[in-house]
Formats: C-alpha cells, structure tokens, sequence
C-alpha cells in the first residue's frame, strides 16, 4: 500500500523534525538552547486575550483616578481585565488594585446566593432570591408603617419615616443612586446615606 | 566573539539559531520613577496565574514577598535610609535615649558621601534574562531555553525539576515551586510579546518605571535618563546590568539604581557560572556529540 | 497621592521630569514622598496654620497675583464695620452665640448688607442639616452691590482683614506649633509664590482625608486662599484638586444618596424652611441675585418632573407636596446613634463596611445588633454581615447571637464588570462602562435590585388611599422588564423637553413651566444631541491635552471649572504658556482648550444695567460665575458654619493647648455628648497625659478602605498581610516597642492590636518646646478575609465638622503600649481604666468653649 507507507514515512519524519536533538544536530542551534529546543506548547503560545470573543471597555472600580479598563471575555467568562491605552487619563496603566481586578470579579469567594440571619440565629441559611425580595418589601412597609410622621407639632408637613436607614458605597453608579434616591424619597425614607459623607 | 559563546558579548538569539530573529527584547527598570505601588507584582500574577506567596508579614519595609521566587516574578524591594546625624540630634533635643531598632547596615553605604536626606528606595527586580543564561547552559531537558527573542524562558510541558538551574543563576532568581516541583520565573510574557504585546508588568506600571522594549533602544534610553538625572544633581544614578561587557554578557533586563547594587540585594558582579563550561567542553566535546548521535540513531532504531 | 492614586500620580512624575518641584507635607513619610523633592513632616491636625502661615508670607510680603485678586476675588470689597475677628475675641469671631455653638453670621456680611447675612438661629439649622454641601456646585446667597476699595487700603476691605487675621501665623508661630522648622516652611513659601503668577501656576493636591477633620472644610479654604491669591484657580496647571478614594464618589454626591441632597446639589425640603415650594424655590435661587442659580426653579421643577411624570403639575406645585422633610441632623452617624437607641428599624448598606470603614466601629456595630432587620448588599462577606457573630463585641460579650434580634440578609451584588453604567470619577468626568458578562448566580445590580424592589413596593400600595402613598403611587418607574435599561436612566437623568420628547443637550434649555424634565440638572448635557457623551473613547493621543472627547465631565464638558480666570479682565490670555480660554474679539465669542466657563458670547467688557439680577447680573469679568458676587471668596461673608476665615484650632483631640487663641477646638464644631461617645481629654481639661501620643490614620496602596474589595483577594492580600502600626524608633524606645512585636493602641473608645513597624518614616515633633510623637495606622482590617486584624477606626470618637458633618478620622489621641490588648470581658475594663485614669467618668462632659474668659467664669463657679 504505497499510500500508506507515504503517510508514515511523512509522520516519522515530523516526529523526527519535531525533536529536539534531532533538530540541534541538523539546524542552526548546535547546542540546543534555543530555536531547538522550543516546545510544541511553547510554539503554540498566545496571549488570551488575543483569543478573546469580545472586550468590554471598563472603567476600574476602586479609586476615583477612573483608569480605562479593558475587559476580556472568552466563553462568557472574564480572562483577563487590564488598563486601556486609550484612556488619556491613565494611558493603559493600573495600580495594584486596579491589577487585581480580574480576581475580584472571578474569585470563587464571591457570594452568589441570598443568605438568611434568623432573630437569634446562630447561623447563616440560604434563601431563595424571590422570597427574599417579597421580604424585604414587606419589612420595609411595616418598618414605614410603624414609624410614619405626617406632619410636625406645628402641623407642617413632614411626610416622612425616620425608621429606615439606608448606607451606600461609592462604587454604586449613578443610575443607581438615583433609582435609590428617588425610591426611597418617594416613600419618605430620609435618611439616605453614602461613602461620601464618610 | 564567535558564536555559541558562553562568555562575552553577543546577540543571544542568532547565537542560539534563530535565523531572521527579531529584534532582542527586554526591560529597562528605571528606579529613580518607582512609587513601589507592586502594581507589577500584581499584574504578573493575574497574567500568569501564579500562586500566592503566603500571608505573612516581613517587617522588611513595606515588601511581604521577601524576594522572587517560583511564586513572585516581579518582585518590589524596599529600603529605608535613615539620616543618622538628624535623628541623633532630634533625640538629643527630645532628652530621649536611642535604644536602636533592628536597621540592616546596608553594604555600599559607608562608600557614599553622607546624604542630608531620609531615602526610600524602591525597586521592582525581576529575572534578568543574561545573555549568558547559566540556568539555560545547564538545563539538562531543554525545558530552559532561549527564545527567538533573546530571552530565557523556562517551558513548564518540559521542566522535570531536576533544579540544576537554581544553583546555576548568579542573581537566585529561578526557583522550585513547593508543589509541583518545577522551576518558574519570569518569561517576559513570552505569549504576549510573541503577539505583539507588552508584558503584563510593564503594561501595568504606573510611573513607566518598568519600560519594555528592544534593548538596544532601551540601552540608549537608559543611558540618556542617567545623564538626565545626574544633570539634576541626582548623582546617585548608575546602571546596573547594561554592560555587555559585564560577567553575564549584559542583562535584558537591566536596572536604573540610586545606589549600590548590594543596597538593593543585587550581586555587584555577577558572572555567569558557565564561564569556564566551553574550556571543558573543547576537551570533551567530540565524545558528547558522538555519543548524543548514538542515542539518536538507538532511539530512532528502537522506533523503527 | 502616590499611596492612594498610583496611576494619578504618573502625572506628577511626569511633570517632575519636566523640571516641576514637588513638595510633600504629611506627617509620616509616605511613597508619595519618596518621590517628592522635599517631604515637609508636618503634626497632625495644624494644616490651617501651616498654611495660614503661607497666606501670611504672601501678604506680609506682597507675593500675591495682584491684577488677578484685584479682578476675580472680593480682595476689594468692604466688610460689616460689625465684624469682629478671633484676633479680637480669643479664637471666636462675632456674633457667637453659646446656647446653640453656632454663630449669627450677619456681621461676617458686606457693609450695608448685613440683613442678608446669616440669620440667628438659621446657622444651627445650616449645621444639622450639612448645608455647607449645596455649595459644592455654587457659591452662598449674597447681593451684587457691594462698597469696594481697588487700593485695598481700606482697613475694612476683605484684603486687609485677611492681612490682620494670619498675621500672627509667623514662621516662628508655624515652627512652634506645626513642627516644621522655618528653614523648610520657608522653602515652601519661596516654591509656592515663585511658580505661581502670569507665567507659572502651582496645582494644589490634597486626598480626602483632609475633609475627615473637625476643621476640615476650613483646611480646604485654606488652600483655596492661597490659591486664589496666587492666581492659580481657573487655570491650567493650577487649581485646588481633590484626590477622591471611592470610583463615582464625585458621582454620589453629585447625585446623592446624602440625606440632605437631591440630584444637582437641591437641598432635601427643611419642615420650617422650606415648608412651602415658594419657600424652596427661593431659598435656592435667592430672588435679586446674580449667576445661574437664578434658573434653580427650573432645575427644580424638572426634576420634579422626572420624579412624578404628567403627575407633576403645576396646581400640585409639581408634587412638591410628596417630598418628605429635614428636621435637623439625619447623617450616617447620627442613625448609627440612633440605632443604638432603638429607634431605626431597617438598614440597607450596598457596597458599604461602616463596622470597619466608619469611626466608632463599636458603636456602628451595636448599633447593627439592635435593628429588627439589616440588608447587606456585597461582592464578599463582609464584617458589617457577621457583626453578630464574628465582630470584636462577640469577643467581649456585648453580642450573643443568641440574643440578637436582627436580622440579616446578606444579598450577592453585581461587579463593575457585570454591569453596564456611569462613575463620575474625581475630576467630574463621567465614563460609561460597557457590561462584560452576567453576574454570576444570585447577584444582581443595585439598579435591579431597586427596580424590583420598587416595581415589589408599588404593586403593594397600588390601591391605597392614603396620602402618604402618593407620591409612590405616582413615580415614574418604568426602566424595562427583568433587567433595568442603566442608558433609560441616564437619560431620565440628562432629561428631556417634554414637548418634543427630544433629549435636552444643556441645562440651559431646562424651564419652570413643566415642559422639561431632568433627573440633575448638572448632567444635562450627557446626552447632547442624543448620544451617550459619556460612553465617548476617542484615545487620548488622537485629541488635544485636554482631552474633550473622552467621556463626559458636568457641567457641560467643562474640564477645568471657571477657566475665565486663565484670561486676563480683558479677555486675553496672561501669558502664551498659559492660555488655556480667551475672548476672540474677530469672531465675538469666547473660545480655548476647554469649553469655556462663561457665556459663550458675552464679551469681557459687559456691564450689567442698573438692577440686573440673575445670568444678566454677570458681568464680563466675574470669573467665578457661581458665587452670588461673582468672585472668589478670600473671605467668606456667607455659607460656612465655623467662620468666614479659616483660623487654626486643635483637633478636637490634642495634647497642646492652642497657642494662638484661648478657644482650643473648633466651637462650632458636631458633637455628640453621649458616654458612648467620650472624646479624649485635652486642654484646659486635665489629664492628657493618659493619651499621650497623636495618631492618625490611611489607606495602603494595596489595599482599599474597609477591606471588602481587598482583604479577600490573595494578590493584594499577601503583600499587606497583617494589621500593623508605624511608630519612630525614638517612640519605640519611650515604649518599649520592638519591631515586628506586638502593641496594643488605646482611646477612650477602644483598645486595638497591631504588630509594629519601627520606622524613619515617623518623626518626632517638637511642638511647644516639647516633643510630639505621631504615630500612624492602615485602617483597612476587620475580622472577614483572607487576611484579618483589629480595625483602626474602632479607636475614633464621633465628632464632625459643622459643614458638611463629616468625622473628624485623621487625628486623635491615643496611648501605646507593648504587647497584645487584654481579650474577653477583660478588654471593657481595660478601657473602662483608661477612661477612668483621664476624667471620662459619668457627669463628664468635653467643654466646647474654652476662651480665657470662659475658663476664667468656669473657675469662678
């Protein structure tokens, strides 16, 4: 079978090529130190981001500087997150924070479901989201309910409830902390706080 | 110098049968500019996904790493400068008696002019990638190997962590990693500069104190920023590791420092400890290639 | 700026290695000044003499940008012959009233307007409710008209108060009391005033720890003096900036979740001020003045209008009706107070740490233990989550989870890769950021979170009748099905003419009549001509210096704020290295860099007619078009609680008698005298030894604030592993501290461990003839984590400044001690000794006024 003899001598021969003393006793690396010597791996090395399905432009969620991130995503998850050259504000560079960023959002530490303190409890449990919400939504109308002030001793209005509190990072868009203002405005709830008085 | 040299300078790549080898490629770290943030440290980490280096604190200034080892491939230094005079006379205003704190006496020091002012020093060391690489020369597997950019990279689908290497580097730079045993360090992101990027270190500094580039460029630059500096009555400035001429045939990655290398932990002279391999193997080299030929033909015999 | 702000900070070194000087004044050497030409080691807590002292240098030796003052500040203008200085009245300016420790600010008024000045009793309102904060976009109210001198030779004019008020504040007075030998404050002075004028301007930088001081409005007006002396404001190169530390910090104030702020800087409705929407309306736009806060009706009523849609009419007065009011004092620390007291039922903290990131983490924390219901909203675990089973009161007992009642969720929130939006970073610039991925699991966005919660809420109270429930009812809450649309948001935000349905590209176009709308008036513009300006990312190396096409920065694109002043009176530029805005008389219209801060048609010769009020009031060169006068203010007549000057106290804690005035600390400063709440003795009271030592405390570089977005990854975490504390070897010696051992740091509050670090870094002080030692803290541990230790602002009382009701965190007093703190009940004794040891014993409380003849009428009783 001529054609088979062919792919063989064709298959020894890559495999011959492909090793390494062979190719330092007949290339240009007689000592084996370089082009001889690159692995298979080594030759097919890549940076991934360049195998990225798509790059999301960011911005670094730490300081107020606001460097220019860009982050990589291959498979729905992120691999890589690291400074935009673009941005005339940091010129594609990252502080140690800014570089840790990648595990900050992939950290197999993040919490990803509800958990739940009883009264008096002594430990977590998990709760599910939806029931969780119908929660709060409840607490927060008894909490309005119990501590409602229409008006004041003078008979002004007030209009408001001194029973909810509410303390907020300054890692929070603007979209929303106004959705937050505005909710919670609406139903009165005044004392509304932020990192920034902090 | 001829080629396959073990000694003296050369252009690494060539030498190691790169034909058509772009240009060499390295780091110039310029320490006069670092803000000693570990940016760089970080950066590699991510990049690399390498293991952390353990929790613990070092008292060593501001550095928690201790230095680069299989775990930490950048690695930021930090050296507090005291001003003895000025603290003296402080204490002697306050009435207060100096007990002494555990200050290293750092080496170099006492050949300097007295400084007036409190230095930090900070300085972001990393794999030197010598144009004598003796962690490459006597890597056994070829796992250590030059790449067709003049640098040294260790190929972890080869290494069997035989750890000739780590005796072999002059700077203790390469180095096992606990749990699997191989040798790591540096490869100047050798899959992102192989796509045209920059090392993750050098991407991330913020203050450009890590630059990457071709070296000869780099040299040049290094060499201007020297008298820059000098010119500003910072006379401190001096090169480290830019000779070619040096014990390891230059560095690709070389060092701006403002003091002497021994401050910094650096070896004021290294030499590549391969230097005398190729007296050795004029002696022994025709029986080496005769016998790797024999191996060659057994194996592929056995095979056949 | 190199510790907090790493990649901010490559532009000081590029300036640096353009021939720039860089000074660092701070009082531990940081990695800041490692890269600074000089570092000045400066004591905690004495930054307003420090830099009084410089605005003495200027006078005394009349450094200052003399055609720039005398056009574009109120150097000229004449004070109320009844203004009396704290030179005159021992550290208190006139008008103090000790019932209340707020001032009747209408003798700090031009001459012949003292009606306008602040009225007696409105002050203490201004404080309770942070008032100081309206003015972060605008100036206080105050008349056009006002007597000037242009000689400044007039001993009531602005520029000859100031003159009187620093002269005390010597080089020899700075030595004394801030520590800095006058050979370096020298230096300073000499650096400052040479590379500032027509051809060179200084940029001042501070961080903002310099707000976390019971003064600490005041240190910014310091800087802000000085610049405006030297003529650095409105120009390129110059400028006071504010390092902020969070990513849309700038954004959370600029659309607040403050309890005193509505978007754009509105104040929240006062119940006796603001009692009617006439009321409200006026008490923004002042009726007669001058500058663009003359249009507030329309940029309240429009947001009135995005609040409450076609609800909003102008029979309802726009819903005003629904907005719920101020009574005094509703800041974060007052609730965390209250909270002890059990009156705050439910708590939301998203994204938010107070039991490691507030001061008085002890209180924060029982304050927690004792709410019906606390919702925590975080990427990790955090300790404000576990305060009921892991915080330092479960140690001691306070805390059993066995009778704490609270309880808590803990809901997993979105990162900034997962979800699409806007910060506004320090520099007002917003940046849009595109989403990368879902979050992962449960995790939301807080803007799905709130959405949901919302939609939850109303569906509720859909059939109510109550009136509290109408506002609710009628509030526009359509951002999508599942996930909220952040662009719709933004664009309710940027605001809408109603008729047309278009976007609105300028505030300008915003009305009173209900036919526009617009969420903060100081973003319209981020969707001009309908696109997202913010989302813009043309490189930087394809566009000028200034960098217009980057993002977005309110108002209106404006990347450095009344830049008319980098132009002369008459519209040039002051010099060609300089020019940054100018007139160009060809094409009548201002034009520049940077999109001018002025009318864009308006030339520098315009005169306002004879009773001019509002935008028309403005004349051609009144650079600073906010302030009521139109001017920068050397001197304050209105709008600040704690005086019209800045004037040095002591920190609320400090082991030095104040040594320019008998008022030790500032009198008008946020107290809460609680025995949960003790301050530190210092003088005149007794007993200061016993918290011999100044502290102060920071971030690291490697980490961030409360830990929760640091302390849990092992990157940042391995290289600041562990609680530390910088002491100077000569303290260590007094001490009896090793390096790397332990020590345990104490106040009245708390007592806290720390390994130490002996370092050159810190300096002894002489302060007073004596030596001050200063030692300094990293305060981002707590008990979660990779990595965990003892939380520096457990150590820190609760006392604000008056203006904006922010703790005074970045100094205070302490005593150190080798060795680890007691563990268990043990560790309340032990700090129940300390309080005993220094007076804070029940019945006791801080004495606020301390003049000479106050203390003289104490000792008489």
């Amino acid at each position: 079978m001529p054609g088979r003899t062919k792919v063989i001598l064709v298959g020894v021969r890559t495999w011959i090529e492909g090793w390494p003393v062979y190719r330092q006793l007949t290339g240009t690396d007689p000592l084996g130190r370089g082009a001889a010597a690159q692995s298979p791996r080594s030759k097919a090395l890549t940076a991934r981001t360049e195998t990225a399905d798509r790059v999301a432009k960011s911005v670094c969620p730490y300081c107020a500087v606001g460097c220019g991130q860009r982050i990589f995503v291959k498979d729905e998850k992120v691999v890589q997150i690291e400074g935009d050259p673009d941005s005339p504000i940091s010129r594609g560079r990252l502080c140690p924070k800014g570089s840790a960023s990648l595990s900050l959002v992939t950290s197999p530490r993040r919490q990803q479901h509800v958990l739940y303190r009883k009264p008096f409890g002594t430990d977590w449990e998990r709760l599910d989201l939806e029931t969780a919400m119908d929660m709060i939504a409840d607490r927060v109308l008894t909490a309005r309910e119990e501590t409602w002030e229409d008006n004041d001793a003078e008979g002004r209005p007030l209009n408001r409830t001194l029973g909810i509190s509410s303390l907020g990072g300054a890692t929070l868009d603007n979209e929303e902390n106004y959705l937050i203002k505005k909710l919670f405005t609406a139903l009165g709830a005044i004392q509304i706080e932020n990192q920034a008085r902090i | 110098m001829g080629s396959n040299s073990l000694y003296g300078p050369l252009d690494p790549a060539p030498d190691a049968g790169y034909v058509d080898a772009p240009p060499r490629m390295g780091f110039f770290t310029d320490t006069s500019v670092c803000i000693g943030c570990k940016a760089c440290e970080v950066a590699c980490k991510e990049w690399n996904a390498i293991p952390d280096d353990g929790f613990n604190l070092l008292g060593q200034s501001y550095d928690n790493t201790g230095g680069l080892s299989a775990n930490t491939w950048r690695h930021v230094a930090f050296i507090e400068q005291p001003v003895v005079p000025s603290l003296t006379d402080a204490l002697a205003a306050a009435g207060t008696q100096f007990l002494g704190m555990p200050l290293s006496d750092l080496p170099g020091r006492v050949t300097e002019a007295p400084r007036t002012d409190f230095r930090w020093l900070m300085m972001s060391n990393v794999c030197k990638h010598c144009t004598h690489a003796g962690c490459l020369d006597v890597c056994p597997t070829g796992s250590l190997f030059r790449t067709e950019f003049g640098t040294v990279v260790v190929q972890e689908d080869i290494c069997n962590g035989c750890g000739y290497c780590i005796a072999a580097c002059p700077y203790g730079v390469i180095d096992r990693r606990e749990d699997d045993g191989r040798a790591w360090k540096c490869t100047l992101c050798y899959d992102r500069i192989g796509d045209g990027l920059t090392p993750a270190c050098a991407q991330a500094c913020p203050t450009q104190s890590i630059q990457f580039g071709e070296l000869d460029e780099l040299r040049t630059r290094a060499a201007e920023r020297v008298d820059a500096l000098h010119e500003a009555g910072v006379e401190s400035a001096r090169l480290y590791g830019h000779s070619e001429d040096d014990g390891v045939g230059g560095d690709g990655a070389f060092f701006l420092l403002l003091d002497e290398p021994e401050v910094y932990g650096l070896p004021p002279d290294p030499i590549v400890t391969t230097r005398d391999l190729p007296d050795m193997w004029k002696r022994a080299g025709i029986a080496a290639l005769a016998m790797a030929a024999s191996v060659a033909v057994s194996f592929l015999g056995r095979r056949g | 700026m190199a510790e907090a702000h790493p990649v901010g900070f490559q532009w000081v070194v590029e300036a640096k290695n353009r021939g720039a000087k860089v000074i660092h004044v701070d009082p531990r050497f940081s990695r800041t000044s490692a890269l600074a030409h000089t570092h000045v080691p400066v004591r905690a807590g004495a930054d307003i003499a420090f830099l009084g002292g410089i605005v003495n240098y200027i006078l005394e030796n009349e450094k200052d940008f003399r055609e720039y003052v005398l056009a574009y500040t109120n150097a000229s203008m004449i004070v109320s012959e009844d203004f009396q200085d704290t030179e005159d009245l021992d550290g208190l300016f006139s008008g103090f009233d000790p019932s209340t420790n707020t001032y009747d600010q209408s003798s700090w008024m031009y001459a012949g307007h003292e009606k306008h000045g602040q009225e007696h009793g409105e002050s203490h309102v201004q404080r309770e409710t942070a008032a100081g904060q309206q003015h972060e976009s605008h100036g206080a109210p105050l008349p056009g008209d006002v007597p000037r001198d242009p000689t400044l030779q007039d001993p009531r004019c602005v520029y000859q108060i100031l003159r009187r008020h620093y002269r005390r504040y010597t080089p020899e007075v700075v030595e004394r009391l801030c520590g800095v030998p006058q050979a370096a404050f020298l230096e300073v002075c000499e650096a400052w005033t040479a590379n500032s004028g027509r051809e060179r301007t200084t940029a001042l930088v501070y961080s903002v720890g310099w707000t976390q001081h019971s003064v600490g409005v005041q240190y910014i007006r310091t800087g802000a003096i000085i610049q405006l002396l030297l003529g650095n404001m409105g120009r390129p190169g110059g400028g006071v900036l504010a390092l902020r530390g969070h990513a849309s910090i700038q954004g959370s104030t600029d659309i607040p979740t403050l309890f005193n702020l509505l978007p754009g800087y509105l104040p929240m409705p006062h119940h006796e001020q603001h009692e009617t929407f006439q009321q409200w309306i006026d008490a923004i736009r002042h009726p007669g003045q001058k500058g663009f806060w003359a249009n507030a009706e329309a940029y309240a009523v429009s947001l009135l209008k995005a609040y409450f849609g076609d609800a909003a009419t102008a029979e309802n007065d726009w819903g005003y009706g629904w907005l719920p009011r101020l009574t005094g004092d509703h800041g974060t620390y007052r609730q965390a107070l209250d909270m002890i007291d059990g009156k705050i039922k439910g708590y939301f903290l998203l994204g938010q740490n107070p039991a490691v990131g507030s001061a008085h983490g002890r209180a924060q924390r029982l304050g927690m233990a004792n709410l019906d219901w606390l919702v925590v909203r975080d990427l990790y675990m955090i300790e404000s989550a576990t305060f009921w089973k892991n915080g330092p009161e479960v140690a001691t007992g306070e805390i059993t989870p066995e009778t704490c009642r609270t309880e808590v969720f803990l809901f997993p929130a979105a990162s900034h890769a997962e979800k699409e939006g806007t910060f506004t970073q320090t520099q007002r610039i917003l940046q849009w950021r595109e989403q990368a991925v879902e979050p992962p699991g449960d995790a939301h966005s807080e803007l799905w979170f709130f959405y949901h919660l919302g939609k939850r809420i109303r569906a509720r109270l859909a059939a109510s009748t109550l009136p509290r429930d109408k506002g609710i009812q009628n509030l526009t809450w359509e951002y999508g099905d599942d996930e909220p649309s952040s662009e719709k948001v933004l664009q309710e935000i940027n605001g809408y003419d109603l008729s047309t349905g278009d976007l609105l590209s300028t505030f300008n176009q915003m009305k009173p009549d209900g036919t526009t709308s617009g969420g903060c008036w100081i973003y319209t513009g981020v969707f001009a001509d309908g696109v997202n300006q913010a989302a813009r990312r043309k490189p930087g190396r394809e566009q000028s210096w200034v960098a217009p096409e980057w993002g977005w920065a309110w108002p209106a694109n404006r990347r450095t704020l009344y830049n008319r002043a980098s132009a002369d009176p008459d519209g040039n530029p002051w010099s060609s290295r300089k020019a940054y805005v100018w007139w160009d008389p060809a094409a009548g219209e201002w034009t520049g860099h940077d999109v001018p801060d002025f009318e864009k048609t308006k030339p520098p010769s315009y005169r306002p007619p004879e009773g001019a009020t509002g935008v028309e009031a403005i004349s051609g060169d009144d650079a600073f078009i906010m302030q009521g006068d139109g001017k920068g203010w050397l001197f304050a007549p209105a709008g600040l609680i704690d005086g019209p000057m800045p004037t040095h106290y002591e920190p609320a804690e400090s082991m030095v008698r104040n040594p320019l005035y008998g008022q030790q600390a500032n009198p008008t400063r946020k107290v809460y005298d609680r025995s949960d709440n003790p301050t530190n003795p210092s003088p005149p009271e007794q007993h200061t030894e016993v918290f011999p030592y100044v502290f102060s405390t920071s971030r690291l570089t490697e980490h961030h604030t409360a830990g929760g977005m640091s302390r849990q990854l092992a990157y940042l975490s391995e290289l600041q592993p562990e609680m530390f504390v910088e002491v100077s070897p000569a303290l260590a010696a007094e001490r009896g501290l090793d390096h790397l051992g332990w020590a345990h740091i104490v106040t009245a509050r708390a007592a806290i461990e720390a390994r130490v670090l002996v370092t050159e870094r810190l300096t002894p002080l002489r302060i007073e003839g004596r030596i001050v030692h200063q030692l300094w803290l990293p305060y981002h541990w707590g008990s979660e984590g990779l990595v965990t230790g003892d939380s520096a602002n457990d150590l820190i009382g609760i006392t604000l400044d008056p203006n904006v009701l922010i703790q005074e965190s970045k100094v205070g007093t302490c005593d150190i001690q080798p060795g680890r703190r007691p563990v268990g009940p043990a560790l309340l004794s032990f700090v129940e000794d300390y309080r005993r040891r220094a007076g804070l014993v029940p019945g006791h409380h801080t004495p606020i006024v301390t003049t000479h003849s106050a203390e003289d009428a104490d000792g008489e009783q």
